[in-house]
This record gives C-alpha cells, sequence and structure tokens, in this order.
C-alpha cells in the first residue's frame, strides 16, 4: 500500500505535528515502508482469531468509588506556564 | 413536499459517583476552578488510569434496565482530539465494543399512548473539562474539575420523528435513569446533554436524508426548540433545491438559531484505537443477575402497578409516578389513609399545587406523607369537611403542626351533635323568614334550590364545621 503526501499532510494536521517541506517526501516514503510491512501482516489468514485489545492476558482491575486524592493545585499551578482565578490560561480557542 | 423528520439522540449521562471514572479526585458540581483536577485529570506524564468500579455498576444497570444486552466483555478505546480542555490529547471511550448492546425502553408519549424506543448502544467514557472564553488577556481559560468525570453515552435509534417525541424520550430517559438511581439527573448542573441528529425525507420515503447534528443543548425546551428551527431550516434548503451539508451545528438559545460549527472543528478524524492503559472489562452472569436483582421497580412497573393496585386512571398513574420520591410520598400517604383515591386527588392537587406556588420539590416537602395522611383521616371519618381539611392542610405546610393537633388547637371539629346545629337552623331560619316563606310556597324543583341556600347559611354561621348531611336532615325536618 502507498500512502500519498496529501494524506500525510492531513495526519499530520490532525497530530499536530508540524512537517515541513524538505521533510515530507523523505517521511512519505518511510511510512510508506511501514505500511508494506502491514501489507505482509495483513497476508495472514486471522478469519477465526479474535481480536486483542491488550497483550495482557488479564482482565481490569477495578478500584472502590472513593474519593483518594486531596486538592494540590497550588502545586500543579505554580508549575503551570498561565494562570489567574485558578483557572488555566491557553491561546484562545475561539474566535 | 410533505416532509418526514428523522432524529436520533445521543444523550450524555452524568453518572452518579463520588470519585471520578479514572481516578480518585472528587465530582463535586460547583468547586472552585482545578481544586478537584488532580495528576491523572491533568494528564501529567506517567498517571495511569484506574476504572471506577460504581461507574461500571451504573452501565451495567442502565443495560439491565433496557432489557439490552450487557457486553460481558468490553474495551476502552482513545478518541483522539486536540482541545485545550481535553489535556491528554484523547478521550478514553468505548468505540469498538461498548458495555451496553442493543435495547429498548418504553416511552409515554403526549398524547398518553406508549411505544418503544430503540437504543443502539450505550458506552462508558470520561467528560472533559471547560473552557471559558471570557477576555483573559485575549486568553481561554481551562477548568479541569468536570474532566474524568463518568459518563454514559446513550445513542437511540434513529425512531423518533418531531420535537415532541422527542421530549417524551428525554423525559422517559430522564425518569428512567433518576429511578435507577445511576445519575442525579440535575440538567441544570449539565449532568444530561444531548445531541441532535435529524435528517429530512419526502414523506412515504424510506431512505434517510443527510443528516445534520446539533450539539450540546441542555434543556427539554431547547431540544424542541432546536429540533424545530432545525426542521425549517432543511425544508427551506430543500424546498429551494439545494443540498443538505452533514455537518455539527450549534443551538445558540439566545437568538433561536442553530449555526454552523467552524469547518476545521468539523473535520473530525478522531482515530480510534484500544486504549493500552486499560484492559479489557470483563463481567460475568453472577454479576449481571446481582444487578438484576438489586433493580428498583422501574416508572413503567409502578405506573400499572398504581393503576391496576389502585384503581388510579392511568393520568393519576403516570403523574404520581413521575419521580420515586412523588410515587413513595403517594404510597404512603395512601397506606396510612387506607383511600388511595383521595390520597392520589390530595398529592397531585394540593400537595403538588403548593409545591410548584412555593417553586420547591418533593425532596423539601414540609409536610410528611404520615401528616397529610393524618389529615385524610379526618376527611374519611366526618371530623372534619374537605373545605376546612384544605384550610388545615394550610396550617400544616406553615409547620403549625399535625393534623389533630390544628383541628384541636383552632377547634375545627366538624359540629355532628343536632342539639348544637338545631339553635343554629333555628338562628338561620329564624332570620330568613322570606325565604322559609318561599319554601313553604314553592314546588319541588325550587324547593331543593332554598335547601341549598339554607345550608349555605348554616354552615357560613358554623365556620363551615356543621356537618352538612345532619343540618340538610335537620332542615328538611323544620321546614314543614
Amino acid at each position: 500500500m502507498k500512502i500519498e503526501q496529501n494524506e500525510i499532510e492531513k495526519i499530520a494536521e490532525l497530530a499536530r505535528i508540524r512537517i515541513s517541506d524538505s521533510e515530507i517526501g523523505q517521511v512519505t516514503s518511510r511510512i510508506t515502508e511501514i505500511l508494506q510491512m502491514v501489507d505482509a501482516l495483513q497476508a495472514v489468514d486471522t478469519r477465526d482469531i479474535e481480536p486483542m485489545s491488550n497483550p495482557l492476558d488479564e482482565t481490569q482491575h477495578l478500584r472502590p468509588d472513593k474519593v483518594t486524592e486531596n486538592n494540590r493545585r497550588d502545586a500543579f499551578q505554580a508549575i503551570a506556564p498561565s494562570v489567574e482565578n485558578g483557572l488555566y490560561l491557553v491561546p484562545k480557542v475561539i474566535e | 413536499m410533505q416532509w418526514e423528520c428523522v432524529i436520533g439522540l445521543e444523550v450524555h449521562l452524568q453518572l452518579a459517583t463520588q470519585s471520578k471514572i479514572f481516578s480518585g479526585s472528587p465530582t463535586t458540581f460547583g468547586a472552585a476552578p482545578n481544586t478537584q483536577a488532580n495528576a491523572v485529570d491533568l494528564a501529567m506524564p506517567g498517571m495511569l488510569p484506574v476504572l471506577n468500579e460504581q461507574a461500571v455498576c451504573h452501565a451495567v444497570k442502565f443495560g439491565v434496565g433496557i432489557g439490552a444486552n450487557v457486553n460481558k466483555r468490553s474495551v476502552f478505546d482513545r478518541k483522539n482530539y486536540f482541545y485545550p480542555d481535553l489535556p491528554k490529547g484523547y478521550q478514553i471511550s468505548q468505540f469498538e465494543a461498548p458495555i451496553v448492546g442493543r435495547g429498548s425502553f418504553e416511552v409515554l408519549m403526549e398524547d398518553g399512548s406508549t411505544r418503544d424506543i430503540g437504543i443502539t448502544r450505550a458506552h462508558l467514557e470520561e467528560d472533559a473539562g471547560k473552557s471559558l472564553h471570557e477576555d483573559f488577556q485575549g486568553q481561554s481559560g481551562i477548568d479541569l474539575n468536570r474532566a474524568g468525570t463518568p459518563l454514559l453515552e446513550i445513542v437511540s435509534d434513529p425512531d423518533i420523528r418531531n420535537a415532541a417525541e422527542a421530549v417524551a424520550y428525554l423525559k422517559a430517559l430522564h425518569r428512567l435513569v433518576t429511578y435507577l438511581g445511576i445519575s442525579d439527573g440535575n440538567m441544570a448542573e449539565g449532568s444530561m446533554r444531548c445531541d441532535v441528529n435529524i435528517s429530512l425525507r419526502p414523506k412515504g420515503s424510506l431512505t434517510l436524508g443527510t443528516r445534520a447534528e446539533i450539539k450540546n443543548v441542555n434543556s427539554f425546551r431547547f431540544v424542541e426548540k432546536a429540533i424545530h428551527h432545525e426542521f425549517e431550516r432543511q425544508a427551506d434548503i430543500l424546498e429551494s433545491g439545494g443540498k443538505i451539508v452533514q455537518e455539527t451545528r450549534l443551538y445558540d438559545s439566545d437568538r433561536d438559531e442553530t449555526r454552523s460549527m467552524r469547518s476545521k472543528e468539523v473535520a473530525n478524524d478522531y482515530r480510534y484505537f484500544p486504549e493500552p492503559d486499560l484492559l479489557p472489562i470483563v463481567i460475568d452472569d453472577a454479576y449481571i443477575e446481582a444487578v438484576s436483582n438489586s433493580l428498583p421497580e422501574l416508572p413503567g412497573e409502578k405506573r400499572d402497578r398504581f393503576s391496576t393496585h389502585y384503581g388510579l386512571s392511568k393520568y393519576d398513574a403516570s403523574v404520581l409516578s413521575d419521580s420515586r420520591p412523588l410515587a413513595d410520598y403517594f404510597e404512603s400517604v395512601a397506606t396510612g389513609c387506607g383511600d388511595a383515591k383521595i390520597a392520589a386527588n390530595w398529592v397531585q392537587v394540593e400537595l403538588l399545587g403548593q409545591l410548584n406556588r412555593a417553586e420547591t420539590v418533593i425532596e423539601n416537602c414540609p409536610v410528611s406523607a404520615i401528616d397529610l395522611a393524618g389529615l385524610i383521616t379526618r376527611i374519611l371519618d366526618n371530623s372534619i369537611s374537605g373545605k376546612i381539611a384544605k384550610q388545615v392542610f394550610e396550617a400544616m405546610w406553615q409547620g403549625e403542626g399535625s393534623a389533630d393537633e390544628i383541628i384541636a388547637a383552632k377547634g375545627l371539629q366538624q359540629v355532628s351533635d343536632s342539639g348544637a346545629l338545631e339553635t343554629i337552623v333555628d338562628d338561620v331560619l329564624g332570620a330568613n323568614a322570606d325565604q322559609v316563606k318561599q319554601y313553604l310556597e314553592a314546588d319541588e324543583a325550587k324547593r331543593k334550590k332554598l335547601v341549598g341556600f339554607f345550608v349555605g347559611q348554616v354552615m357560613k354561621l358554623s365556620k363551615g364545621q356543621a356537618n352538612p348531611k345532619i343540618v340538610n336532615e335537620l332542615l328538611v325536618k323544620k321546614l314543614v
């Protein structure tokens, strides 16, 4: 399977990764190589095999519904770039 | 062209838990910003989610409550998107294998008929934080207290045909989840939020049209208005030969319109994949059975029992089973006084009337069910008339005591003693000699009217305390 450059651009945007024009050709061909390896895996007959969502042969441990965390806002906000009135400030997300 | 509206609803229900779905932070509403957001909720590096058992239990309760197939093995997935109120860059949700599969439940429509609405699926996920876009020097403020609150997303089949049905569905769902006790159902605090999927097709057609999704409509009234607006908008486009664009729209309640969200945000490509930090949830038959045995009586069952067991009308039964606290209150009154019909009447007319006027809810009612039963008992044993009872009820509402205490303190006991009543009757007849003369000369029909007049005068003089039956007998005996 070959991936097109415009698909790489779209994925990069979704992942918020900036890929420069000089890099994009190389990234495209390297991802195409990975997909070729996936093609090789796809060729294996897996008809009767249940999809595996986790390699550990375990099931999810559940915790009791109890509050175990204290308020440590001051400690967390001390390392935040910008805070005001207890809020974390970020670049404006709505125009 | 006659258009048919096809609607499917996605409801995000906040589950009633003490702590978050993947962390031990509290979920209390209204706390100061970010005081309930800890390392896991803030997506600090190296933090791992641990699943809250209560969230799983609530989801299974819902599944059993709608007769759905509860999946014994379900899997969490990552839904990837970037937004500052989602610091991990992904929401932990369920995509391929949700915990609750197909089911349905009964919805009582506006006209009193009932219809089963299909549920496609329901899955567990975490809520995001809140973005505040007021001006913080050109920046947005982020409160992550809500991040990680457990949600059950409930997806309906496209079985709904108009705004009234959508509201009926949401009310029935609200009733069901509050009966089950899996959510507080507080709409104002965002415990139940709704996305509306809506498309139009020519009446009679079976193919689905292109749909628009209206996000985050947060009250029953707004759901109704948003659907009305969106129906008109799509019909206008279709009738002028245009095409509906599949998109996400926002309902603006201030302007009563829906508008397109920016195309950038609409480019939804969530690249779901299994969440590697969580193992599959596995539950067994014994667990499902235990949950099933713990379920309370559900709204439909209660409504049916109220009408068969107590002989109430369908309407009365549905009003009184509307919420669990109201239903419990009514049943205590009915059992306490032994007459379900009068109990139903008092709860619906006097009690609900007072609650409405006081703008409060049954949970805060100042008159206990036992005290209301005590009052009705005094009507039934003829100690007081229905009219006096209303006066006593008013005093009970003001906290003046039980019915018996108030009746004794105010001397409201009905007078049935014929000696005492005779004096009053004589006074009335003496003071109304003209009417007495008229009565004696009148025919049967007119006489009845005049007796009514005399009874009224006696009641007035006795301040409503005379036993009307005995007054009647006395009058007929004396007017010869």
